[in-house]
């Protein structure tokens, strides 16, 4: 960059934190307005789930959610659309492979936890999504070429699954005359396990299937027999 | 006890601006990235003081967690093809 450019963006920047500021200020000056927080807490009880941030990204902001969703799904038809994957790694030393067989495991434990745990506590599938995505990273640190993930036609139903039972569920609600992602509070509960359920793996497998960084190979010889 | 807590937010906060500022000045990618991975489990202290669990378990798994992975796979790619294409360079002027 010549220093001219480097000057006006520096300029840019320097206009913009002001600009920020400033917002910041009137923010700070100005009496609180009704907020949305109050009508989420009272609202709650018939979203059929008790913790609140749960509540918002799967049953108030719904839609959101499954647009996030389709989000991961575009990223990793981008990246394997960058090509076939590096070979990996070496096969792990004795050392790496043992936490390997202890931490996997314990991380997919860990992600049903969250998963479940999400209804009415802290956690849910984006967590539970990237525990299972850890243990893809940790298997492909060790040796496994395709970081644990089974062959590339069923990675792509796994990757599509999220988003495929999101916009299903919703178009069954549609259907059955409720609008579009709005559940019928009976079984709201059930519905959202569903979405979250499918979620998680989706998000895992996008997570390892990211970190491959490429089309997953064929026929992975890293696999060991164990 | 408040003034106490006051004085831990200063150094959350502090240590917070430094990592980011660490993180973006880094010449070398593979340093920047990993003071970036610190970082965002700083942020995720961060987020746990302010009563949002939530974010702070997202930040670190995800954003600290996957992102850094990645990031640091990235970096790796980037300087071997840095080193090939220098080698390339290297080994074309001496046929020249």
């Amino acid at each position: 960059m010549s220093r001219r450019a480097s000057l006006a963006v520096s300029l840019l920047l320097g206009l913009l934190t002001l600009l920020l500021l400033w917002v910041f200020a009137q923010a700070l000056a100005q009496q609180p307005g009704p907020r949305l927080a109050e009508l989420a807490a009272t609202e709650l009880p018939r979203s059929a789930v008790s913790n609140p941030v749960t509540a918002v990204l799967l049953n108030y902001r719904a839609y959101d959610t499954l647009l996030e969703l389709a989000v991961l799904l575009a990223a990793l038809l981008g990246i394997w659309s960058l090509g076939a994957a590096s070979p990996g790694y070496q096969p792990a030393g004795p050392a790496l492979e043992v936490m390997a067989d202890w931490v996997v495991p314990l991380l997919i434990l860990t992600g049903g936890y969250l998963l479940w745990v999400g209804a009415h506590a802290p956690g849910g599938a984006f967590q539970a999504g990237a525990l299972l995505g850890a243990a893809g990273v940790i298997l492909r640190l060790a040796g496994h070429q395709r970081a644990g993930l089974p062959s590339e036609s069923s990675q792509r139903l796994l990757a599509v699954s999220g988003t495929a039972v999101f916009a299903a569920v919703g178009l069954a609600t549609l259907a059955f005359g409720a609008g579009f992602l709005t559940y019928p509070p009976d079984w709201a509960k059930w519905l959202i396990l569903l979405i979250e359920t499918a979620a998680t793996l989706a998000i895992g497998t996008t997570l390892a299937a990211a970190y491959v960084g490429g089309q997953p190979p064929e026929n992975p010889e890293g696999v060991r027999s164990r | 006890m408040t003034h106490l807590l006051f004085v831990f937010d200063l150094v959350l906060l502090a240590t917070l601006l430094g990592l980011a500022v660490a993180a973006l000045t880094s010449p070398d990618p593979r340093r920047a990235v990993m003071l970036f991975i610190a970082f965002g489990l700083w942020l995720a202290l961060v987020w746990a003081r302010l009563k949002a669990p939530d974010v702070a378990l997202a930040e670190a798994a995800i954003g600290a967690g996957l992102g850094g992975a990645l990031m640091l796979a990235a970096a790796r790619r980037a300087a071997r093809r840095g080193t090939d294409r220098l080698k390339g360079r290297k080994s074309g002027a001496d046929q020249a």
